[in-house]
């Protein structure tokens, strides 16, 4: 099992390799969980252009993946998540969270109901070892299925197109929910899920059929503007939907090594996932006793006036008391306003008076602003076409 | 039904030390117990007492309801194949006579003078709720304080010789100052009885101090012998709980403890039945406690995991022989303690093979024959020994019970010939038979190892040591629990101070 040559490659090329190496003009290429991935193909507006006006497909291969199986699958997950899993329903999506003893957030991700017993749960970290030990006592197994399943978002407002004219019958597919279809001598799992805040899919298949799902969508969507996209332009667009990214808009506890940068479900704006009342899960006790006092911190989506991204900078209130720190920001190309998420100190999160201190490096000299910050609601930007069912035809 | 608001799981010593208190201070307590009888480990496993909690003999008045003592200073002799044994008589070793090289008797006296000091300046730790590590108002600052200024007022020498040995192992301790085999050996086994600590292991002094802290009848260090066994003791102190109006039900096997959103609402026998109290004290040891009869569901995963993950691995046997006779073991006192362990190294090397699950051809071992001080009504004898170290996990354990039986046995007939032939009746509780038998997790005597990664704050898991766990209304009272194990009842005894002051 050993390849003694591994450190050749140190980074491992994704099932789509042969087609993202091809389509990737500009060679940017980062390294995502120890794969090579695309930051930009050839052009990063373009590449957001098609995510919100017509099509894109995301190479997710990347996300790490764990099976969970059995008949104790949803006490398992109902103990390690805050959220009700026993309400979701087979063939439903829920977006989650799951926490250390301390309440302190380890990973988001999704969890997908296969069948009665048996789910998919994506995440951003690996985290074997935790659910390993979380399933001890329980009749399920967890595997880890990474390296088994191919993904592939497509995302935009022409994908439910694009689908059609593949020859999905996708009309009926609500969001949050997913459906199977034949494809090739296998099988294509559709879920109406995506990280971009707009109409879109997420297609699951096996790496056999990676290349020959590629071929097919592109030549049902070349005249509907579809192309792949980089982790730059899917970036912008998160941002846009105000979703949060593990490891960019918080530490997760089992990496974190300050205690005053862990983060709470509380902490981060996703107490609305909490089933208070369904009985244990782990994090329950700690996060009551949280939400008895309130938390410290808050996490808010700003607008910031001027158009200098905002990433990194500390936030102020009345320009010299530190209130917080954004995590994410960009100048919103669908919104054409300057967009952050950030943490905020949770008694500041109405105060008027809130600057971002952004250093902006204009050839080798630094341009440092005091920029005023509101806050605003989350999402900034959420098209009806978003949940529309069935989606508009082009 | 009546109802109880209180109810004890295991009538142990702690189980019953508890039970008393809390009865005591006005609530209506009934103790479970699985077994037929009550009396847990120190009716079962132990043969002698070591430390008794005089707050528990005290205020559960023992005496008056039966414990009396055969002896509070049970002498030792250390035994040689040979017949020229070592006798440590008074407390702890006072005299010796026998074997010993005339230059350890001065060197002993120093180094036992010295490991009481230490013991009795540790002393005020077992008596505590630990503190939390974590800055905690309700942490004994004081008392603490007062430990650390009772270790310096030794003197600057004993202070550092503290901090020299406190962690270190106890093969070396007694190689500074000891060189008789038979003396180091007796020493060794003592320390390490009940661990799973060879003499070498590091940290092995830190347990052996908590041994010697322990006293009977107010002298420190002293072995003590109730008449009638240590069932009598057992027997005390059940009739001194049902004085106070425990009640007490044997046969009451519990299959849960029930919980409902992160409170404990009462407990599920195995027979079905449901018993509700609004307090449920667990004096079964914390591991199956919280794996078993709470389970993974209502625990958050890392300290269910830390639970999981706990040692407890039992290196001592029990061995109970019914004789014809009694046996001569070489001119030794059969009325006291009797020793095999040769030397510091016999007791290493019988650490050895069970670090791989398997048995040591010379076993070391704890002798006690009580009908040689008090003759049985039908004229056997019996002789009960605490044998190390038994594997708790071999690959076959009756192939690995009947391997320790013949070396127990040959080890016997080398230091008390002809005594295989007077056997009638033989009986071996390996580590896994104790744990089948009282749910001691991996039979280990103290209910989760007794090691310094596991005593204190840090008893039985870091973050459950001031014996209130994560669930409301559960609480924990066994030797797993601190201080540790023997048959003190002072995890229990602390257990109910920590729930009085939760009032």
């Amino acid at each position: 099992m050993n390849d003694l040559r591994h450190y050749e490659t140190p980074l491992l090329p994704t099932p789509f390799h042969a087609r993202t190496e091809a389509a990737c003009k500009t060679h940017a290429w980062a390294n995502w969980g120890g794969y090579r991935t695309v930051t930009t193909f050839e052009d990063l507006a373009m590449e957001h252009s098609a995510i919100r006006n017509t099509a894109s497909v995301y190479d997710l291969c990347p996300m790490i993946k764990y099976r969970i199986e059995g008949p104790d699958a949803v006490a398992f997950l109902d103990r390690l998540t805050p959220r009700n899993v026993a309400k979701l329903r087979v063939g439903s999506v829920q977006y989650t969270v799951w926490c250390d003893d301390a309440g302190h957030l380890l990973d988001d991700g999704t969890l997908f109901r296969l069948t009665e017993t048996r789910f998919r749960l994506c995440c951003q970290e690996r985290h074997l070892p935790w659910l390993l030990d979380s399933a001890h006592g329980f009749d399920v197994t967890v595997t880890e299925e990474t390296e088994e399943i191919a993904a592939l978002s497509l995302q935009g407002p022409t994908s439910a197109e694009i689908l059609r004219r593949a020859g999905v019958d996708i009309d009926a597919l609500k969001p949050f929910r997913m459906m199977e279809v034949p494809f090739g001598m296998g099988r294509l799992m559709i879920s109406r899920t995506g990280f971009t805040g707009d109409l879109g899919y997420e297609l699951w298949t096996t790496p056999d059929l990676a290349l020959p799902l590629w071929d097919h969508l592109m030549q049902a969507g070349a005249l509907h503007g579809l192309r792949p996209i980089g982790s730059d332009a899917l970036n912008i667009a998160r941002l846009e939907a105000g979703f949060i990214i593990t490891g960019y808009d918080f530490i997760p506890a089992h990496v974190c090594l300050r205690e005053d940068r862990l983060r709470t479900p509380l902490d981060m704006g996703l107490g609305w996932l909490i089933d208070w009342e369904k009985g244990a899960f782990t994090g329950r006790n700690a996060l009551m006793k949280q939400r008895a006092k309130g938390p410290d911190w808050a996490f808010v989506g700003l607008e910031i006036d001027g158009n200098i991204p905002a990433d990194g900078a500390i936030l102020y209130r009345a320009q010299k008391h530190e209130a917080g720190v954004v995590t994410g920001a960009c100048w919103s190309p669908t919104l054409k306003r300057n967009i952050a998420l950030a943490q905020l100190r949770a008694d500041l999160v109405k105060s008027p008076d809130l600057w971002a201190e952004i250093y902006a490096l204009r050839e080798l000299h630094y341009a440092k602003m005091m920029m005023r910050a509101r806050v605003v609601d989350r999402p900034f930007y959420t098209p009806a076409r978003r949940t529309l069912t069935p989606p508009a035809r082009f | 039904m009546p109802s109880f608001d209180t109810i004890v799981i295991g009538a142990g010593p702690n189980g019953l030390a508890a039970a008393h208190r809390l009865a005591k201070g006005g609530a209506s307590v009934l103790v479970l117990e699985a077994g037929a009888v009550p009396g847990g480990g120190a009716a079962a496993l132990a043969h002698l007492s070591y430390n008794l909690d005089p707050r528990v003999a005290e205020g559960m008045d023992l005496a008056r309801h039966g414990l009396r003592w055969a002896t509070t200073a049970l002498p030792t002799t250390a035994l040689a194949a040979d017949g020229n044994h070592l006798r440590m008589e008074g407390v702890l070793g006072e005299r010796l006579s026998g074997a010993v090289d005339p230059a350890d008797i001065a060197a002993w006296a120093e180094l036992r003078a010295r490991l009481l000091r230490f013991a009795a300046v540790l002393a005020p730790l077992n008596a505590m709720t630990p503190p939390r590590p974590a800055a905690d108002p309700k942490n004994p600052l004081l008392k603490l304080a007062m430990i650390g200024l009772k270790a310096r007022m030794m003197g600057a020498a004993e202070f550092r010789e503290l901090g020299r040995i406190f962690l270190t192992n106890v093969f070396d301790l007694l190689d500074d100052e000891l060189r008789s085999p038979l003396l180091k050996g007796a020493l060794a086994f003592d320390a390490t009885l009940g661990s799973w600590l060879g003499p070498r292991s590091p940290n092995s002094v830190l347990p052996w101090l908590y041994r010697l802290s322990g006293q009977t009848e107010g002298r420190q260090g002293a072995l003590g012998l109730p008449e009638g066994g240590m069932p009598a003791l057992a027997a005390a102190m059940v009739k001194a709980a049902t004085a106070a109006g425990v009640t007490l039900r044997c046969n009451a096997r519990v299959e849960r403890i029930d919980v409902a959103d992160g409170t404990a609402t009462g407990v599920t026998l195995t027979s079905g039945e449901q018993i509700a109290a609004r307090r449920i004290v667990s004096a079964l040891a914390p591991k199956t406690t919280l794996m078993s009869l709470v389970g993974p569901r209502h625990l958050d995963n890392g300290l269910y995991t830390r639970a999981r993950l706990q040692k407890a691995r039992g290196g001592a046997a029990r061995l109970d022989l019914t004789l014809s006779a009694l046996p001569d073991f070489r001119g030794a006192d059969p009325t006291h303690r009797l020793l095999i362990a040769p030397s510091e190294h016999h007791v290493e090397r019988a650490f050895n093979p069970v670090k791989y699950g398997e048995v040591p051809e010379e076993p070391v071992m704890e002798i006690l024959i009580p009908t040689a001080r008090t003759p049985a009504p039908d004229g056997l004898h019996r002789l009960s020994a605490i044998v190390q170290y038994a594997p708790h996990a071999p690959k076959d354990c009756t192939a690995a019970r009947a391997a320790m039986l013949a070396a127990c046995l040959l080890q016997l007939e080398r230091h008390a010939p002809g005594i295989g032939a007077k056997v009638t009746e033989a009986c071996l509780r390996m580590p896994y038979d104790i744990e089948a038998e009282t749910g001691l997790p991996g039979g280990n005597w103290h209910a989760g190892e007794l090691s310094v990664e596991q005593m204190l704050f840090l008893r039985p898991l870091p973050g459950i040591a001031q014996y209130r766990t994560p669930i409301a209304g559960l609480w924990l009272a066994s030797a797993g629990c601190n201080p540790g194990g023997g048959v003190s009842g002072t995890p229990g005894w602390n257990a109910a101070l920590a729930m009085e002051a939760d009032r």
